[in-house]
């Protein structure tokens, strides 16, 4: 796999790049219904991997496999070659896998900055004594120095606490994420007082300040207008231009069909077909999975 | 630490322990009932059972009902004293649902100001017996212990191998298990009850069935109360006593017997209550009583440890793991 | 984990009913003052002024004398309150106020045990460094050290912190993973269970007795902190309250009290996005209870003597009512709350016996009409400057 290296910027249809997380015969049984079964596929670093089927195919529950919500009954989740079952949300997360909800899960009385502070917060390392007793300085870069020339003097004397640092730090990755995510108008209102829209943009902008290596998004246009449903998949696709690998799961055929590189589809807990939009799109077998489902399809 | 003492009357023990545990299973029924629908704590239901008590002395203090009184009036004494606390009971529960908690609901409180408000309510009934209801009627009511004479005579019915077994014992164990059985029917079998359980798994989906959710919530209030009713009953013939405050160490006893056995669940309720009535007993006659309540939350903790839902689970409605 | 979907239908869409609620509404629907607000805009130099001088305020208040505002005073009527103890005991409860309120309103722990650790930090300064203590003569009796020997009041205060933080973390190791109406029972049984510990355990507490001769902390002159001489002990309990208050603040700011509020807000959205949970409930559960014992270690030690009636269970409901009533998660607004819960009952002796009756009704009341609190979170205010700042730079971009 190593010796494949990524094209910067490759785009649709590069079957390049190695497998930064593979869902390897994964059956998840709950009681005596069969949730997962047998399914097996690979998502490549640097690509946009849709997860499609009807609803109710086991999408979310595939997606709650692979982020460690639930430990599958067989076969294994390997996240760049490290198991991820079993492994407790926070480390998953610090393995570099992040996540957005279908049904929003907001902090709902923050402000959206402290919403996106606490996912860049995942990366930091202050805690309650350096918090407290501020004693673990850091030697300030030049650009980290104050303007004020008494605490300027001071910071290089004594240099800086790691926790002021890392607030900083954190604050202008946090800003940095809610304008990339085109939501800084309202950084400081509380995120449950923010319009729908805005609140899914900022699930997203929350989930890549803890900076994933893998960005797994559970249905986010669903509720949008195609006006705006455009607009996430011009932002999807830039999330992935910076380098991170998007996983996407959408039962809206047409939305994935415009921004995945590879999709995989599921239907009923099984894995149907695989392959590239164009090809899966024409596969009689997906195309019965959703004509089974006319209302999806209506809805798309 | 008196092992002997234990062993020596173990038969006793234990049915000084049901007996205790019949009247925590049947308060724990209330918190249990409440917090199945609402997911609340109703921290004033120790105060419900508490006026049931004063309810009871009452009647006897009003029918003249004593140690001496005949065989019927005895039996007449005791009915209308269970049915007088379980209407009182029930009523304070309901006015406190109404009074409190709905303008609550309304506004989408979160549990912490349900919890405060339900201290506060206890606080003020509390306060009612202990010091307002004195100010203006005198004793009996005030901070002192009242004796509340059953006209039940205590009398040996069986003496199987030592252990004997008394009439009041019976009465008060088979009285609760009967209530208790009364209300499981109910909550399962009736209409009205498979109300309580809709709205307990799934308020919004019960609401959309066309299940009146305000009635629901008062009828939970409302048995919850009356159980509380029977319980001061049952409680005053094997004690013999009430206070202003007797409901707080009661209420708390109920409340952990409830999460014992899983709440939500009314077969946990039972079984939690008993558990605890018969750790409690056991624990005092090994170690001495005031180590019971020791025993009785170390129990509850390794409980909780290994089985975080109870003794039954939590499930009112069935199935919230 | 499992049950979390239900009890988050948060309605983002739309401006349900909340309690938190609007918050540019002010005190009983009057249109807010916006003090935080201003306080916050306003430039260091303005700042430091306002402080000192409330900061001086509050030291003068045992000397109160002028007209209004000295009816404020509990002493005015024959029997009435001694007033410097009052307000000693306003600022023991302030402390324990600050403590649970990192507890309840920030960490979103019930926790209904509180008085347990306050008590801790009361037996164990009692215990420790009182020569009367059956722990200390045993000691002294084994290494033949002279009569009267215990341990000094300065290393009872460490002592104190670390028998609270163990037992925090004692209690909240098994307990914190539990959902959280366990939690409250289970913090209760704790409260419950210390209370009959230290009754029972006579050969550790002296059990009904108590232990008399608490030490007093090192005194600038003779008797200086003698029990009776409550304005310097309210001076000494005010100076710990403003460091506390500073130390606490320094918390809220930062990625632990961020941490906190995520996990209240929805704990397995916050594990998700890499906040380790239970490491920052326990944190909370831990630093909570240090500041409770701190709290009672300054409370036994002015008493001079500790006794188990003295740490009932009720007291941990009026703990959890002060933050509450104030407004969890403000820290100005539990302070409120212990002020209120504190010193109206001293206020109004004359009525003694209708007080908890009063204060029932009270409780019930504001629940009910103002249900977020007397003084509502508002956390971000004090960033205002800073923050309006950054959104006007961000508009600019976008």
């Amino acid at each position: 796999m190593s010796e494949q290296t990524m094209e910067t910027g490759a785009h649709k249809a590069d079957s390049s790049g190695d497998a930064i997380l593979v869902v390897d015969n994964v059956t998840l049984r709950f009681g005596g219904v069969v949730a997962l079964d047998e399914v097996a596929f690979e998502i490549r670093r640097g690509e946009i991997l849709g997860l499609i089927g009807p609803n109710g195919a086991g999408k979310t529950t595939c997606f709650n496999v692979m982020t460690g919500v639930y430990t599958p009954t067989s076969g294994e989740i390997l996240f760049d070659g490290d198991r991820v079952s079993g492994v407790k949300p926070h480390k998953i997360n610090a393995m570099g896998i992040a996540r957005t909800f279908q049904n929003i899960r907001l902090f709902p009385e923050m402000t959206a900055m402290e919403n996106v502070m606490v996912g860049a917060d995942a990366r930091h390392k202050t805690s309650v004594m350096g918090t407290l007793f501020r004693l673990y300085r850091v030697k300030p870069k030049e650009h980290e120095l104050p303007d004020n020339p008494l605490k300027r003097s001071l910071a290089k004397t004594f240099g800086i606490s790691r926790h002021a640092l890392e607030e900083r730090a954190g604050r202008q990755k946090s800003m940095e994420m809610l304008r990339f995510v085109g939501i800084a108008d309202r950084a400081h209102e509380l995120a449950r007082n923010l319009p729908y829209g805005y609140q899914r943009r900022l699930e997203i902008a929350r989930a890549l300040a803890t900076e994933p290596k893998l960005l797994c998004l559970d249905e986010p246009a669903a509720g949008f207008n195609p006006a705006e449903k455009a607009d996430l998949m011009n932002l999807i696709r830039r999330i992935r231009d910076k380098g991170q690998t998007v996983l996407l799961i959408e039962h809206d055929m047409k939305l994935v069909m415009g921004v995945t590189d590879r999709l995989v589809v599921l239907e009923f807990g099984q894995k149907i077909a695989e392959g590239l939009p164009e090809e899966v799109a024409r596969n009689p077998k997906v195309i019965a999975a959703y004509l089974g489902e006319p209302d999806d399809a209506a809805q798309a | 630490m008196d092992f002997n003492a234990l062993f020596g009357d173990l038969g006793g023990h234990t049915l000084d322990g049901l007996t205790k545990g019949s009247v925590y299973a049947l308060v724990a029924l209330g918190y249990t009932m409440v917090y199945g629908v609402l997911r609340l704590i109703n921290f004033a239901h120790s105060e419900v059972f508490m006026v049931g008590t004063w309810t009871v002395l009452g009647v006897y203090t009003v029918l003249g009902a004593d140690e001496a009184s005949g065989m019927g009036m005895v039996i007449f004494a005791t009915l209308a004293a269970l049915v007088a606390a379980v209407v009182a009971s029930a009523s304070v529960a309901l006015a406190v649902e109404r009074i409190a908690y709905k303008p609550l609901r309304k506004k989408n409180a979160p549990p912490l100001i349900f919890l405060i408000t339900a201290i506060g309510c206890s606080l003020v009934l509390v306060e009612i017996f202990g010091h307002v209801l004195r100010f203006f009627f005198g004793p009996p009511f005030g901070r002192a212990p009242v004796n509340v004479p059953s006209p039940i005579q205590t009398v040996v019915l069986l003496d199987v191998g030592g252990v004997r077994i008394t009439n009041v014992q019976v009465f008060i164990v088979v009285g609760a298990i009967l209530m208790m059985v009364a209300l499981d029917q109910f909550v399962n079998r009736s209409r009205l009850g498979r109300g309580v359980r809709a709205v307990a798994q799934d308020a919004d989906t019960a609401a959309l069935m066309g299940v009146n959710q305000d009635r629901v919530i008062m009828l939970v209030f409302v048995l919850g109360g009356a159980m509380a009713g029977v319980a001061a009953l049952l409680y005053t013939i094997a004690f013999d006593l009430t206070k202003f405050d007797i409901g707080f160490i009661i209420g708390i006893k109920a409340f952990t017997a409830a999460v014992l056995g899983g709440i939500g669940n009314l077969r946990g309720a039972l079984v939690g209550g008993l558990l605890l009535g018969i750790v409690e007993v056991y624990a005092s006659t090994v170690f001495n009583s005031s180590w019971a309540d020791v025993t009785a939350f170390i129990v509850l903790v390794l409980v909780l440890m290994f089985k975080p839902t109870g003794l039954l689970g939590e499930s009112l409605g069935k199935a919230r793991a | 984990m499992s049950d979390s979907d239900g009890d988050n239908d948060y309605n983002y869409t739309t401006e349900g009913p909340s309690v938190a609620g609007d918050r540019k509404a002010g005190f009983m629907g009057l249109p807010s003052l916006g003090i935080a607000d201003r306080f916050a805009a306003l430039p260091l130099w303005g700042k430091v002024p306002i402080v000192l001088a409330l900061v001086s305020f509050a030291f003068y208040l045992p000397y109160l004398t002028i007209l209004p505002f000295a009816l404020v005073r509990t002493d005015l009527t024959s029997g009435g309150s001694d007033w410097a103890g009052v307000l000693f005991l306003v600022v023991i409860y302030m402390i324990v106020a600050i403590g649970l309120n990192v507890v309840i309103g920030l960490a979103g722990l019930l926790d209904l045990g509180y008085i347990g650790f306050y008590a801790l930090g009361a037996y164990t300064v009692a215990i420790f460094g009182s020569p009367s203590s059956p722990v200390t003569k045993l000691i002294a009796d084994k290494f033949g050290l002279s009569e009267g020997w215990a341990v000094p009041f300065a290393l009872c205060i460490p002592l104190a912190l670390a028998v609270a933080l163990i037992s925090g973390v004692a209690l909240g190791a098994p307990t914190l993973r539990l959902r959280g109406d366990y939690l409250a029972i289970v913090t209760l049984g704790f409260g419950e269970i210390i209370r009959i510990l230290s009754r029972n355990v006579d050969a550790v507490t002296n059990g009904p007795a108590g232990i008399i001769g608490v030490p007093r902390p090192p005194e600038p002159s003779d008797n200086y902190f003698s029990s009776i001489e409550s304005a310097h002990w309210y001076w000494l309990a005010l100076a710990v309250l403003i460091l506390l208050m500073f130390m606490t603040r320094r918390l809220e700011d930062s990625r632990v009290g961020r941490g906190w509020l995520a996990i209240r807000e929805d704990e397995d959205a916050a594990a998700v996005m890499g906040v380790d949970a239970f490491k920052f409930k326990l944190w909370a559960f831990a630093i909570g209870a240090a500041l409770g014992a701190m709290a009672g270690l300054l409370f036994a030690s002015k008493q001079a003597y500790v006794e188990p009636t003295g740490f009932a269970l009720n007291l941990s409901f009026l703990f959890v009512a002060m933050v509450v009533i104030g407004g969890s998660g403000n820290m100005v607004g539990v302070m409120l709350g212990a002020f209120l819960i504190t010193y109206l009952p001293e206020r109004f002796r004359g009525f003694d016996d209708w007080r908890p009756f009063a204060f029932g009704v009270a409780m019930v009341l504001v629940m009910v009409l103002r249900p977020q609190g007397l003084v509502p979170s508002r956390r971000r205010a004090r960033e205002f400057e800073d923050r309006k700042h950054e959104a006007e730079e961000a508009a600019a971009d976008v």
